[in-house]
């Protein structure tokens, strides 16, 4: 479309750069290295090839730096208000529907399925906004131990978790691994899909005009197989979700994530099937994946 | 200005410890005991003991046996068979065909009854269970008979419960059991260890193959004649005793489906890395170092109480210890003046004396790190206080000891001694006090001390630990769930929470 609109001689549109997303700024890799995706580009103003960031390990690094950052704040938030931003980000998820469709489209997705596929993705944040004042009532006890003492469990948010995002479903693949790990209060990292990453840049501009602070949901474009182990490895980094058909990819994020005791949870690709599913592919168990268990004892007598 | 009143503070308290009596709390001479030794006339232990698989004791293929001796007389107690792949290889057997055949198609409310039954069982073996507990491990028999033994039975009761009521327990959720569960379990709390592992298993439908540890196995093969006596099916849990190389075995079969393990966090890390891509799942329960936090306003004599319990209960071989001693500045020298005082009247000695308060260090093996990480922290300059009480000629011991002007970096503050040595730190303010007890890879557990109900809450919300005791200190309970935080380890144990390690959620 872009080549035929010069040939006419009419207005060139504005090309998008896809950037990476860190800290609430888009960015570019530290590296200056970056990777080609092509595509149709129907009903966008891309160009054919577009260059993307190919996220080095210093740029991991500096993620991690920033969701540590904001860490505390948002675990600090009311359950309430995180709440509300996971339905502000359904609002603004639904006000791009028909831009998330043709990014779906332009990666390969026939139009029905991405219809479908951003319908579900919306429909899912709305159920993880709901369940975000919810999960402490579902996980939480009160523990009828013997003796004079008053004793109770809560849940918490693990800490930083690092997720390698499917490659497909793309978006309902974010939003099935993101929402249901910062809407108890964790902070994450993404490796979005490496084959086209587009669609969660597009995922990314959602983010950041949803209310969420920066530095809650850091995503980065490159190479699953170079960034995973890595991140694997960052002892500040307490849980890794990987989702990928790669077997060896899994093991090696597994072993690697031993060296800190980390909470590593993998997906092969019947799981990742899964998410299309609507039930499925959302639970209480998805959030349960990244909350410790605390407990509390407290004499009770005079 | 600040840093005037703080010293100001620091010699009032320092007066009023100076004030205090001196009740000459400083060795034996005040405060003589005779001897009041548990009877062993009616534990009558065999002086071999092989392998419980498929219900039955069976030799280890290798032929191999290893002494378990007594660390408080290092005499020889009995002879142990050391399982081998083989023998982990007919257990996992086992096991299976006891899962396929008759575990997971009983009737839950079935499961339910054998749980009980064995519960019952060790309230009815409850003495011989403590006393052969605490020969094999040291530990002070006032603890084996009042704390571990009855904290096993209410596990399996409590466990029991659960069995039939699974589908309650998960919010209506399809679940399913695992299959194989291999456990293996520490020697700090044998049975109990053994308790904490076996009865959830069971009660969630799994079948088990546990590893007690190589110094103390004899519990769990006391419990493996419980098995029998009250019928459980053959291969329900089979019992391999061995060192290392049989844990690593259960580790690598490949018919496992799970993994429980309590220890060290260096040997966690190993197990995680080792079952990395077998699709078997894991719980891991491992160190701690724990901060103890001492604020000016805490009820005082309970705090040191507190700390006490804290680090010299089972000789401070609890992974969950208040290892660390964060005290407010303020009221620094009154509470280790109190503390001193305290623990200069604890009695070390024959585990088995009723009048016992520290026991024998487990092994020797045990007693050569301690004195090693001691002997770092003098060097590393810190203060160093042990009780002068005397200690038995024979069998491994060691004083109650603590360290005062411990320094964050020094290793006394960083590691797991595991030993009755408490190393004292100081903090002005909650924040400090936060950030210096969140300053470990540990996370198992923290306890706190104030009158201030907002300020323990305040604590509570962000120290980095998957148990904080406050105004308390180790207290366990099979319906409060048990775990660490970051390197200590993830899943929890007990409560209602801990049924998830042995089950598959949908």
């Amino acid at each position: 479309m872009a080549n035929e609109t010069k040939r006419l001689g009419m207005r060139l549109s504005v090309a998008k750069a896809y950037k990476m997303y860190v800290g609430g700024a888009f960015i570019r890799s530290e590296s200056g290295r970056y990777y080609q995706v092509s595509g149709m580009t129907k009903g966008s103003a891309d160009a054919e090839v577009v260059n993307i960031p190919l996220g080095s390990r210093k740029d991991a690094r500096d993620a991690v730096l920033a969701a540590k950052a904001a860490q505390h704040g948002w675990s600090s938030r009311s359950a309430f208000n995180r709440g509300q931003i996971l339905y502000r980000l359904a609002e603004v998820l639904e006000s791009r529907h028909e831009e998330l469709v043709t990014s779906l489209v332009r990666a390969g997705a026939t139009e029905s399925a991405a219809q479908i596929e951003v319908a579900t993705a919306v429909d899912r944040a709305v159920w993880y906004a709901g369940i975000a004042d919810k999960v402490s009532a579902l996980v939480a006890s009160h523990n009828p131990v013997s003796g004079p003492h008053f004793g109770f469990t809560l849940p918490e948010p693990t800490g930083l978790v690092a997720i390698v995002a499917p490659e497909s479903p793309t978006l309902l693949g974010l939003v099935s691994t993101i929402l249901p790990a910062i809407v108890s209060g964790n902070t994450c990292i993404v490796v979005a899909g490496e084959s086209d990453p587009r669609t969660a840049v597009i995922f990314c501009e959602c983010l950041a005009t949803s209310d969420l602070p920066g530095g809650v949901v850091n995503v980065l474009t490159g190479r699953a197989k170079e960034l995973g182990p890595h991140l694997a490895k960052h002892r500040e980094i307490n849980g890794l979700d990987v989702w990928t058909p790669d077997a060896a990819l899994r093991t090696q994020v597994e072993r690697d994530g031993a060296g800190s005791v980390k909470r590593v949870k993998t997906h092969g690709a019947e799981a990742i099937a899964a998410l299309r599913d609507e039930r499925a592919g959302q639970g209480l168990g998805f959030v349960e994946r990244f909350l410790e268990m605390k407990t509390v004892w407290h004499p009770a007598g005079l | 200005m600040a840093t005037q009143r703080k010293s100001i503070k620091r010699t009032d308290a320092a007066k009023i410890a100076a004030s205090e009596p001196d009740l000459g709390f400083t060795g034996e001479s005040l405060w003589q005991y005779a001897p009041s030794p548990e009877s062993t006339d009616h534990v009558v232990l065999q002086k071999r003991y092989e392998l419980f698989i498929g219900g039955k004791w069976v030799a280890p293929k290798s032929k191999k046996y290893f002494a378990t001796i007594n660390p408080a007389t290092e005499q020889v107690i009995a002879e142990v068979a050391e399982g081998d792949a083989a023998d982990i290889d007919a257990a996992v057997r086992a096991a299976r065909s006891a899962y396929e055949k008759i575990w997971s198609k009983m009737r839950p409310s079935e499961r339910a009854k054998y749980i009980y039954r064995i519960a019952r069982a060790i309230q009815e073996k409850a003495r011989e269970l403590a006393i052969v507990e605490s020969m094999d491990g040291g530990k002070p028999i006032k603890e084996s008979r009042d704390f571990d033994v009855p904290t096993a039975s209410a596990h399996f009761f409590y466990h029991a419960g659960w069995a039939d009521k699974l589908d309650l327990a998960f919010h209506g959720r399809p679940y399913r059991s695992l299959g194989v569960a291999g456990q293996i379990i520490p020697w700090n709390f044998p049975l109990l260890m053994a308790a904490w592992k076996i009865a959830p298993a069971l009660a969630c439908g799994n079948t088990v193959v546990l590893k007690p540890a190589e110094t103390t196995p004899l519990t769990a093969l006391l419990l493996a004649k419980i098995f029998e006596e009250i019928e459980l099916p053959p291969g329900v849990v089979n019992i391999v005793t061995g060192a290392r190389a049989t844990g690593a075995a259960l580790v690598a079969h490949p018919d496992v489906n799970k993994i429980a393990f309590t220890g060290s966090t260096d040997v966690g890390k190993r197990i995680q890395a080792e079952v990395a891509g077998t699709g078997k799942r894991l719980t891991l329960e491992l160190g701690g170092k724990a901060a103890n936090i001492v604020f000016a306003d805490a009820p005082l004599d309970q705090a040191v109480d507190g700390i006490v319990n804290g680090i010299y209960f089972n000789q401070g071989h609890v992974c969950c210890a208040g290892s660390r001693l964060l005290v407010e500045e303020s009221v620094h020298d009154i509470v280790v003046r109190k503390l001193r005082d305290r623990v200069a009247t604890m009695r070390v000695g024959d585990p088995l004396d009723k009048n016992t308060d520290i026991g024998a260090i487990n092994s020797k093996m045990q007693l050569d790190k301690i004195r090693a990480l001691v002997a770092a922290g003098e060097s590393e300059g810190a203060e160093r206080w042990s009780s002068p009480c005397a200690l038995p000629k024979k069998g491994y011991f060691f004083p109650p000891t603590f360290f005062t002007n411990v320094a964050q970096s020094s290793r006394i503050a960083r590691e797991e001694i595991f030993g009755p040595v408490l190393s004292v730190l100081t903090f002005r303010t909650p924040d400090e006090a936060l950030e210096k007890a969140n300053n470990t890879m540990y996370g198992l557990s923290a306890g706190i001390w104030t009158d201030k109900g907002a300020k323990i809450f305040w604590m509570a919300q962000r120290l980095q630990a998957g148990v904080i005791w406050a105004n308390t200190f180790n207290k366990f309970d099979p319906s409060s769930p048990f775990g660490g935080y970051k390197e200590s380890g993830f899943g929890r144990e007990g409560g209602r929470q801990g049924l998830s390690a042995y089950v598959e959620v949908g």
